[in-house]
């Protein structure tokens, strides 16, 4: 499947959304901490450079403007690396935009494994659950560059303050092209009755792929979710889902603490509790290699996936 | 209470200041008294630079507190809430016996300044170090609408200055040419463990907004005509301006003035009432001085 699909990475979504957006709303301002050519806003700089603030190696310093300048009636775009903009900077983000609930958009790429080769420095496999537990911060991961295009021109729509995760290396198209909206989150990308799989970001091409296989090889009918607003969880689709299945697998890019796993796990405890086995990362960091060799050595694979449901199943 | 008037006034004397100022330390004695939680000593280091910004030097409107074009008031040092509140109190942005509710539950009056809570807040303030950032946003966004000759003012604290983000902010401002910005330092030399120079001693901060590329002048704190002249000249500075103010921390309440051990302390009934004693006795003969015909 990944094979024939085109891909592109996330985080040229946001570079080019960002840059649409700098067009038709004048008040939109992005800032970067030296590294607006790996997140992409360096196109807006260039296009916008009075609108453009370029803060160097300091994320914090970063933040707390962008909380200045949404206070102040713009609406600002806040690019690094993941690990920076919530781990650096968690209490910048905390007190200065969450708390007040202004709308500065956080936008993370290279967010979990897949960056590859910097290694566990830079890896960031905590942020969803950062994020997630921070008062009224919502929580955005999109699955492909069509979507995160999407999520960043809705942004602009959306309320309060937002945190978007992209990543580093092309991701297979999941879209076939820009979808309408993101609505409340979760689209069923693939119907079926036999288990629910949920997944984000860059899991979401791999869980298709776990279920042609699950299909294929098993006889078993997966209904693949990709839930591209993690915070606040649409629980309804949740439970819709379960309720079809009455089993689940997660799969994220993330810690199996505090992230999307979490969050369907606790929906089902409350309301439907059926088992739902987390495919992401243990207590540990992760390692330098390619982005398609530490995502393996991990587990964060179709095959990975696929195991996790037959586990699930045979329960 | 002791009536005051409510507009800023940009020809207010320096006597009504320095009465003024007086005025605002009354009112932090009685809302830490009744509160009995908060940083008082924080707050009576700051009163006369407040003063001179709330009466005189801000350009701003106690009737339309979102007007665009105002001067910002950015409180860094946000544990000195309680003497923002009282200033903002006696211009009418809220009742006066809201300072009576500093602290407690469903009063807006919060620990640290909150800007979804409390009219004239412009930024929640309170974990040290992110003010002055926050300040740079503003003064950014003004200059972005065409009103930079709205001036930023952010007060600031020792702890800020052991902040490494203040520097970060300090090198962006100078970076980015932002000239509708100061930094004033309020340097009372007591932090919560001890003195500034036993904990973690800044060296001279003047020296270093100086060598980050901006104006940097130091005062007597506490000396009103010098702090209304270095407010007033930070406006038309060239470069960024700070004002590094060397304070006493608890100015103008004899039993905390200079002394180690009430940060964050509330004063203790009898504590209270001598404070407000000694500062009553000083507003009489302040009050006295600007009668006609002295």
């Amino acid at each position: 499947m990944s094979a024939t699909l085109d891909a592109q990475p996330t985080r040229k979504a946001y570079g080019d959304a960002l840059l649409e957006l700098g067009e038709t709303h004048p008040e939109v301002v992005a800032l970067d901490a030296d590294l607006s050519v790996s997140t992409q806003s360096a196109g807006f700089g260039k296009r916008f450079p009075e609108r453009f603030f370029n803060v160097g190696a300091a994320e914090a310093n970063m933040m707390s403007m962008a909380c200045g300048l949404a206070a102040t009636g713009k609406v600002p775009y806040a690019s690094t690396f993941a690990i920076f903009a919530t781990g650096r900077a968690y209490d910048q983000v905390r007190l200065g935009i969450a708390h007040n609930e202004l709308n500065v958009r956080v936008c993370a790429s290279h967010g979990g494994l897949s960056l590859g080769e910097d290694g566990a420095s830079h890896q960031m496999i905590e942020d969803i659950a950062l994020m997630r537990a921070m008062p009224k911060m919502q929580v955005v991961v999109p699955a492909d560059y069509h979507q995160a295009y999407r999520a960043v021109m809705e942004s602009y729509d959306r309320e309060g303050p937002m945190y978007m995760r992209f990543g580093r290396p092309a991701t297979p198209f999941v879209y076939d092209e820009v979808p309408e909206t993101l609505g409340k989150g979760i689209d069923v990308l693939r119907e079926g009755s036999d288990i629910s799989i949920f997944a984000c970001g860059h899991m979401v091409w791999r869980a298709l792929e776990a279920a042609d296989v699950l299909a294929r090889e098993d006889g078993v009918e997966a209904e693949v979710l990709n839930v591209a607003i993690v915070k606040p969880l649409d629980s309804e689709a949740v439970l819709a889902s379960l309720g079809r299945t009455g089993v689940a697998v997660t799969a994220e890019e993330h810690r199996k603490a505090g992230g999307l796993a979490d969050a369907v796990r606790t929906v089902a405890a409350e309301q439907c509790p059926v088992p739902v086995l987390a495919v992401g990362v243990d207590d540990r960091f992760g390692v330098s290699g390619t982005s398609e060799a530490v995502m393996e050595r991990f587990g964060l694979t179709s095959a990975g996936i696929a195991a996790a449901a037959r586990k699930a199943l045979s329960r | 209470m002791p009536h005051l008037s409510v507009v800023p006034d940009a020809h207010a004397s320096i006597a009504e200041l320095e009465r003024n100022a007086t005025v605002l330390r009354m009112d932090c004695v009685r809302m830490l008294a009744v509160a009995k939680s908060g940083h008082l000593d924080s707050s009576l280091s700051s009163a006369d630079i407040v003063a001179a910004l709330y009466h005189r030097v801000l350009r701003h409107d106690p009737q339309q507190p979102r007007w665009p074009e105002r001067d910002r008031f950015v409180l860094s040092k946000g544990h000195g809430a309680p003497i923002q509140y009282a200033a903002l109190a006696r211009h009418g942005y809220f009742p006066m016996e809201d300072l009576m509710g500093l602290r407690k539950l469903d009063a807006h009056l919060q620990g640290h300044p909150d800007m979804t809570r409390t009219p004239g807040i412009e930024v929640s303030t309170g974990s040290l170090g992110q003010g002055l950032s926050m300040s740079l946003g503003i003064a950014l966004a003004l200059r972005l609408d065409g009103i930079g000759e709205a001036h930023v003012f952010t007060l600031m604290s020792d702890g800020d200055c052991q902040e490494g983000q203040s520097w970060e902010a300090a090198m962006a401002i100078a970076h980015f040419g932002v000239t509708n910005l100061t930094a004033i330092v309020d340097y009372n030399h007591l932090q919560t463990d001890g003195t500034t120079e036993e904990v973690m001693d800044t060296g001279d901060v003047r020296a270093k907004f100086d060598a980050f590329g901006w104006d940097a002048v130091e005062i007597d704190g506490h000396d009103m005509p010098a702090i209304v002249e270095a407010l007033e000249w930070s406006r038309s500075s060239e470069r960024p301006a700070a004002i590094v103010c060397q304070t006493r921390k608890g100015k103008g309440v004899s039993l905390m003035e200079g002394r180690f051990g009430f940060h964050g302390k509330p004063p203790a009934p009898e504590q209270a009432e001598e404070a407000l004693a000694e500062l009553e006795a000083l507003l009489a003969e302040q009050t006295q001085g600007l009668e006609p015909g002295r």
